[in-house]
């Protein structure tokens, strides 16, 4: 009996520096990273909250520092990266149809737009009216 | 054998977590982490937060959409590292991202509960 020894070519870690889709498709994934970060920045925000008005204000000060917004800009920018690859991909994960008909893709990706615009909207009311 | 029963389920909270990523989660962003703490819209007072945030329905929302989207994250992240970055610890890997996942999911019901 021998045991069947499969060469597998090791991979570099640096292989997604070489190539512009390789390096996209690295910084799409590395977005997590930061949609974790933002809702544990809007944990502490919570958390403030809950502590009464000083905690509050005293948050909103801290969140003013420069690192904190660069943190939070640089979080945006990869969250842009998210929002704009997921909707590309909602077609081509699923089909959708309408009656008997397929859906266009582009009409699937205006249609998360759409709800991209209303949800924010809703948001925005609720929060600063 | 469980964790192939336990796959499916993951990668349905990883489309759920994106999907609120994408379209909830920027206004969340862009209102707490810069429109307020810069004054681009004057902060809401504290009572109206507290009104908001302490309303039950806001509460249930707020741990479905945050637990999701860490969920998303932890699985995502973790292919980050065994596909992208070529870290091939594979079980250390899944242990510390679904464990940091629960850790923050926990925290998200105590802190989201404790609001009002």
């Amino acid at each position: 009996m021998t045991d069947v020894r499969v060469y597998r070519r090791p991979v570099p870690t640096w292989w997604w520096v070489r190539k512009r889709s390789y390096f996209v498709f690295v910084m799409r994934e590395l977005s997590s990273i930061f949609v974790a970060w933002l809702v544990v920045y809007l944990l502490m925000f919570l958390y403030a909250v809950g502590r009464g008005a000083t905690a509050y204000e005293d948050f909103l000060d801290w969140a003013s520092t420069p690192w904190v917004v660069a943190l939070n800009v640089v979080a945006l920018l990869f969250l842009a990266l998210h929002v704009v690859t997921w909707f590309i991909l909602t077609p081509q994960a699923m089909l959708v149809k309408l009656g008997s008909r397929p859906v266009p893709a582009a009409l699937v990706i205006a249609s998360q737009y759409a709800a991209l615009l209303v949800v924010s909207a809703i948001v925005f009311w609720l929060v600063v009216r | 054998m469980t964790r192939r029963r336990i796959e499916p389920l993951v990668w349905l909270m990883f489309s759920g977590g994106g999907v609120m990523a994408a379209v909830l989660l920027p206004v969340l962003a862009v209102l707490f982490a810069l429109a307020l703490p810069l004054g681009w819209v004057s902060p809401p007072d504290h009572d109206h937060l507290v009104s908001l945030f302490g309303n039950p329905l806001t509460q249930l929302v707020l741990t479905g959409v945050f637990v999701l989207m860490l969920v998303h994250s932890a699985h995502r992240f973790r292919y980050t590292l065994y596909d992208g970055l070529q870290v091939k610890m594979k079980r250390t890997i899944a242990v510390l991202c679904y464990g940091a996942a629960a850790v923050a999911a926990l925290a998200t019901v105590l802190v989201v509960w404790s609001v009002g």
